[in-house]
């Protein structure tokens, strides 16, 4: 069977794009990087993948807010494209600043206005820039290539990336849709986790969530900067490893791609 | 502020956080405001602190568009609240409210990336003039006084040489900066100038050259029969500058009656050149050194390194001097050859104690806990945008640095074999890519080549240059893609000296025709030599066959980088510099190069005559280890490495971090940086600057061998390890500075021969001094050197933290009585001594009979001993591997100590170099003693379970120090 396509988007200050693709293609996908852009200039270079990744970084140095500019000129110039995608059956992934990139799309809530929506990631509890080595937990979510109940270690870093909603209610629909699809946890994975186990001040811990139908994923942490055994600082107390947990990750998403095609 | 171009009235905008949110950056503020109190021990009344992002608008926008403007791109629906002020309304205060803005024509990033997605929405032309600006509006709640609030603003809200600070007003200036009246050619008159005239002119034209130099120019010009143009003068300033020409390392000194010609090329350089290395690829010539990393990888992969001082800027902006510091070094990377990639950064800061009374601060500095934490911010602020990880680098304290911080900033980059060269040819177009050119950074080069004095601040306020990463970023996109399409022949950085030195650079050896008004300016009203000299960041040059140019151009303009031909390389051996049409410079490149006078300087070295206050015994041996893990020097920088971002580009395998619980510092950082190759790379560093107050020779030996120290323990290859000088000094026309210089200088050629570990690239920054009324402080004589070793295998790294109760402890190397400018003595108050000095051969034969017992996998875990020594290494060991320890000194072999030196506190807080900690599994000490035959490796204890704490023996076998884990976290940990 052949390799899925998959497309690793950047934009200006994206950074995470290389390791991003390494990720996919180790997983066994085709994987190419393309500008924006290039898609702005023709939306339909979009078609032939059945994995978009928004990769992480500084979009336009996130200057007036994390993601702010790059959504925008998404909404624009995508209009409902990446709504099209899910619904022939593709899937999407935002990392980081892709998640925040996401956000401002409206891809987790199509219901919903820029206006209107209940979610958003805004600076860390901290007040500053964080990186560290953080665990995560799955939730009851529909994510087709994550597993309830697994808990893995993956890095962070980021300075906006703290989970908020406008208010209780919207918290309860969100995980009654089962959109709430990783939270932060203490290594052991059991337990409420603080500070610097849930590293942002997210509400609920909440560290990624989907769009309703569980194919967009979006989430702080990096998983693709742990796809070798030696990137992880415990390395040496972990056993033997063949690869890092992020690489699972990314091969599992893929092979749904696969499944799928 | 003078008089303003005609801008209507903005629109202005404010948004805070929404109330039921809360708002970090007040909550960090407020913090900051109750730490200053405790310190003034005076309390402001401040209740709460927000901080609202103001942006002023052009007034032109209907209503529609600016509440569009708000919801697409300045306010979140669910956090943040706008409050919007038509043009000319102000808001309504209801608390006290502190504003700061950036004076007119100072560099705004987050202006300029609003106004390019305005362009973008189609709400303002493109390419118009920038008529967005930024601000923060600050307001308290609270009963401070105004007189307070602006304490308050100038201590904790406003750099002053870069913003206006507005309390109880809300008049903000808006507007283009104000426009000057064309000025073409401009004569100097200096060819009939005496010494006191010329004297004045180098020192009013902030040229910063000496009476020789300005001799030297007249004589030239007098030959010409023609008065210099500013232009050309300003040329000559930047070219000659010691910042640019390193006029004391290559002049002429007498050292105590010997004459030294070239100090560093008879001995950094000698001693590359001698040592003749196979890995070098490139060294010295270019703007970073070039080794060999992989040979058998994508035709040959080579890796450049580059540590640069940007001490000066940072001294009066810490944020943006740091930031452009990075940003600098990273287009040296970016310059190298045809072009390398970034893969790591490194930074390192010598700065006063953060402790430090306010009145012991000299007049015109910020006090250092400022400047610490904004050259933090600075290198976060930039080196994460640019998705570089930050991997190694330190921190380093003495009240010395108090008014003259230093700071490093060094880049590491991967490069194909086939781009390590440049050649310029005759009829190549001259190609500036990248960010516009303003006003700022003019006369950096010169300025950082001069003392600073208590004026620093006011005078060189237009020196200050303000960063802009994302800039950065996607001219580096665009580099990397140009050069693998082999569309440009030549590249190097605009960095001190802007496009003087850059073209001047490049046109060495050819000629070059330019036309400033081709620049593309940031706002008119330049002067022809403002845009020649100005320092604005982000650009670079590039010498490409005209054949090419389109296509070159059109890979910039994909990553919308702006790309201009600004004139032509040729071979008439001169530089001629047009302005619409009007010839306003026109220079012989040989005087340009190779005219500086060669001076002859004096230097003395004599060593300091204090008692050696011996190593004392200690009253209470285990609060003293708690002391010193609580050392500034030593206790944790995690609160700095947490902030940047170390793993970005998933090539991390040993961060600054190491250990279970990531909270113990790593000796080197390892990166894997290219999948289809098994090789990693080591990056270590070293400097001490108390070493080399004693005995400056001594002190670059054994920051060498430290350097050498930190990329052995984890695997690095000794034999395979390059070295980058940076050398920051006092003022070097006082002889005894300069003769620590040469001793250091002549340290360096001796330990590179002896390690066979060549220098390949460096910097200086002399002149490190401050003037306040009729007293000189300097900094103390400051070397840091930086090691980059290759690792044969990532599989076999090792690192510093102890992995398994019962393992093994060894002690590698001799200890002998050197306490010398050691942390203890520092802790103790004690002053003198033997500066610990590592016996050359012994320390070669170390490191290599330990890398070759690492490569079969008999090292658990190896920690070098630096400052703080045994005691220090073993418990930052225990606290990585969150282990116990129990040692015995009394099985330690070592020569009879002197007098004065207890054996116990000798053995555990020596700094002899060259030793390290092993951590070895029982059944292999054998096979690994035998192996490293020849080299003390003492069994001299054992790792235990963490509720047995630390425990050390003394030299008679009785109980010494008796410390748990939790203890030893604590004292780590104490200052966050």
């Amino acid at each position: 069977m052949s390799r899925p396509k998959a497309l690793v988007l950047r934009s200006t200050g994206t950074n995470c794009q290389d390791e991003t693709q390494r990720a996919l293609a180790r997983g066994g996908a085709d994987a190419e990087i393309l500008h924006t852009n290039r898609v702005i200039e023709d939306p339909s270079r979009l078609d032939p993948y059945s994995i978009l990744v928004f990769a992480g970084g500084f979009s336009f140095g996130d200057d007036l807010g994390a993601g702010r500019v790059w959504g925008a000129q998404l909404r624009h110039a995508l209009g409902d494209r990446l709504q099209r995608h899910l619904e022939r059956g593709g899937l999407v992934l935002g990392v980081c600043n892709g998640f925040q990139v996401l956000m401002e799309t409206g891809i987790f809530e199509p219901d919903k206005t820029p206006a209107t929506r209940d979610m958003a990631l805004y600076a860390n509890a901290s007040g500053h820039y964080e990186c560290r080595w953080v665990h995560l937990k799955t939730l009851n979510t529909l994510c087709p290539w994550l597993t309830p109940g697994e808990c893995f270690p993956v890095p962070m870093a980021h300075g906006e990336g703290r989970f908020v909603v406008r208010n209780l209610a919207a918290m309860e629909t969100l995980a009654a849709a089962r959109q709430l699809a990783l939270a932060y946890t203490p290594p052991s994975g059991e337990g409420e986790p603080s500070y610097p186990d849930n590293p942002n001040g997210s509400m609920g811990h909440i560290a990624g969530v989907t769009d309703p139908s569980g194919r967009a994923l979006g989430l702080m942490p990096h998983p693709e900067r742990n796809l070798d055994p030696w990137n992880h600082p415990e390395a040496a107390w972990l056993g033997r490893r063949s690869e890092g947990e992020g690489a699972r990750f990314y091969a599992r998403m893929v092979e749904v791609a696969k499944a799928e095609a | 502020m003078g008089p303003q171009t005609g801008a209507a009235a903005p629109w202005r905008i404010e948004i805070f956080r929404k109330p039921e949110f809360d708002d970090p950056e007040g909550t960090h503020a407020l913090a900051q405001i109750r730490a200053l109190e405790k310190q003034h021990g005076q309390a402001l009344g401040i209740e709460a602190v927000r901080l609202g992002r103001g942006f002023l608008l052009p007034g032109e926008l209907d209503v529609d568009q600016v509440r569009r403007i708000i919801a697409e791109l300045l306010a979140d629906p669910v956090v943040d609240e706008a409050h919007t002020f038509e043009p000319g309304q102000a808001p309504v205060r209801e608390r006290q409210r502190v504003l700061v803005a950036r004076k007119p024509g100072v560099m705004d990033p987050v202006a300029q990336t609003l106004e390019r997605s305005l362009a973008q929405l189609g709400l303002i032309p493109k390419d118009g003039p920038s008529l967005v600006q930024t601000f923060r509006a600050w307001e308290l709640a609270g009963s401070a006084t105004p007189a307070q609030l602006r304490a308050l603003g100038q201590e904790l809200f406003a750099n002053e040489v870069i913003e206006d600070l507005h309390v109880g007003d809300e008049s903000l200036h808006y507007g283009l900066p104000p426009e000057r009246p064309r000025i073409g050619r401009v004569e100097v008159a200096l060819r009939h100038l005496d010494d006191a005239g010329l004297l004045e002119l180098s020192t009013s034209g902030q040229l910063y050259l000496n009476l020789a130099e300005m001799h030297c120019v007249r004589d030239h010009y007098q030959a010409q029969g023609r008065e210099p143009s500013a232009c050309e003068l300003e040329t000559i300033a930047q070219t000659w500058s010691e910042h640019c020409q390193h006029k004391t390392f290559r002049g002429n000194i007498d050292f105590e009656g010997e004459h030294i010609e070239n100090l560093l090329k008879s001995t950094i350089a000698a001693a590359t050149h001698e040592i003749n290395h196979p890995m070098c690829v490139s060294v010295f010539h270019d703007n970073a050194g070039i080794i060999e990393f992989d040979p058998e990888v994508q035709g040959g992969m080579d890796v450049a390194f580059k540590v640069e001082t940007h001490n000066h800027p940072s001294a009066i902006d810490p944020y943006g001097g740091a930031g452009t510091g990075i940003g600098g070094v990273i287009r040296d990377i970016l310059g190298v050859g045809r072009g390398a990639l970034p893969i790591a950064n490194t930074d390192a800061f010598f700065v006063g104690p953060q402790d430090l009374p306010q009145e012991r601060v000299p007049k015109g500095s910020l006090h250092p806990r400022r400047i610490l934490q904004g050259v933090v911010a600075g290198v976060r602020d930039y080196g994460n945008r640019m998705g570089i990880p930050t991997v190694s680098g330190g921190v380093w304290f003495d009240e010395r640095y108090v008014a003259n911080p230093l700071v490093y900033a060094g880049t590491v980059g991967l490069i194909p074999r086939r781009f390590a060269t440049k050649e310029v040819h005759a009829g190549d177009v001259i190609l500036v890519v990248g960010g516009r050119t303003g006003r700022d950074g003019i006369h950096g080069a010169t300025f950082s080549s001069v003392e600073l004095d208590e004026d620093s601040e006011m005078v060189s306020a237009a020196a200050v240059q303000i960063g802009d990463p994302i800039t950065e970023k996607k001219v580096a996109e665009a580099l990397i893609q140009a050069r693998d399409l082999d569309l440009f022949r030549a590249v190097t950085d605009c960095g001190a000296g802007g496009l003087s030195s850059a073209i001047g650079e490049m046109a060495e050896g050819h000629g070059a025709v330019v036309h400033l008004e081709r620049v593309p300016l940031k706002y008119p009203g330049l002067t022809p030599d403002e845009i020649w000299i100005s320092e604005a960041q982000e650009r670079m040059v590039l010498a490409v066959d005209p054949a090419k140019l389109a296509e070159c151009v059109a890979v910039f303009e994909a990553e919308d980088v702006e790309a201009t031909a600004l004139g032509t390389f040729n071979a008439t051996g001169r530089l001629v510099l047009e302005y619409h049409g009007e010839v306003v410079g026109d220079m012989d490149l040989e005087f340009l190069h190779g005219g500086t006078p060669k001076p002859l300087r004096k230097a003395t070295w004599t060593p300091p005559k204090i008692a050696d206050p011996g190593a004392p015994a200690l009253e209470n041996p285990s609060q003293t280890l708690l002391d010193m893990l609580a050392q500034p020097g030593i206790a944790s920088k995690e609160w700095i490495v947490r902030q940047y971002d170390h793993n970005v580009q998933g090539a991390a395998v040993i961060g600054p971090m190491s250990g279970v619980h990531h909270n113990a510092p790593s000796d080197g950082t390892v990166l894997h940086p290219l999948p289809e190759s098994k090789r990693a790379l080591a990056l270590g560093s070293a400097a001490n600057a108390r070493y080399g107050r004693l005995d400056p020779e001594a002190m670059a030996l054994a920051v060498i061998d430290e350097a050498m120290r930190n990329v052995v323990a984890t695997y690095g290859d000794p034999g395979r390890t390059a070295l980058l000088d940076n050398f920051s000094w006092g003022n070097c026309d006082k002889p005894e500075n300069l003769g620590a210089l040469v001793l250091a200088a002549r340290g360096c050629y001796t330990a590179a021969k002896a390690f066979g570990t060549p220098f390949i690239s460096g910097k200086d920054s002399l002149n490190n001094e401050y003037r306040v009324g009729d007293q000189t402080l300097s900094i103390p004589p400051t070397l840091y050197v930086s090691s980059i070793s290759i690792i044969p295998s990532v599989n076999a790294v090792v690192t510093m933290a102890a992995k398994k109760a019962n393992n093994l402890i060894l002690l590698v190397g001799l200890t002998r009585p050197e306490l010398g400018g050691s942390e203890l003595h520092e802790l103790l108050g004690l002053w003198g001594g033997k500066v610990p000095k590592p016996d050359l051969r012994y320390a070669k034969a170390t490191f290599e009979k330990l890398h070759s017992v690492m490569k079969f996998k008999q090292v658990a875990s190896c920690h070098d001993l630096s400052e703080g020594g045994l005691a220090v290494a073993l418990a930052e060991m225990c606290l990585a591997g969150d282990l116990g320890a129990e040692i015995d000194l009394s099985v330690i072999d070592h020569d009879n100590f002197p007098e004065g030196y207890d054996a116990n506190t000798t053995l555990l807080y020596s700094e002899s170099p060259s030793r390290f900690l092993i951590e070895v599994e029982v059944g292999k000490k054998f096979h690994l003693q035998s192996k490293m035959s020849g080299i003390a490796a003492t069994p001299i204890g054992r790792f235990l379970p963490r509720e047995k704490g630390i425990k050390i023996k003394d030299h008679l076998g009785q109980p010494h120090v008796s410390v748990s884990l939790d203890q030893v976290r604590d004292a780590f940990t104490a200052s966050h």
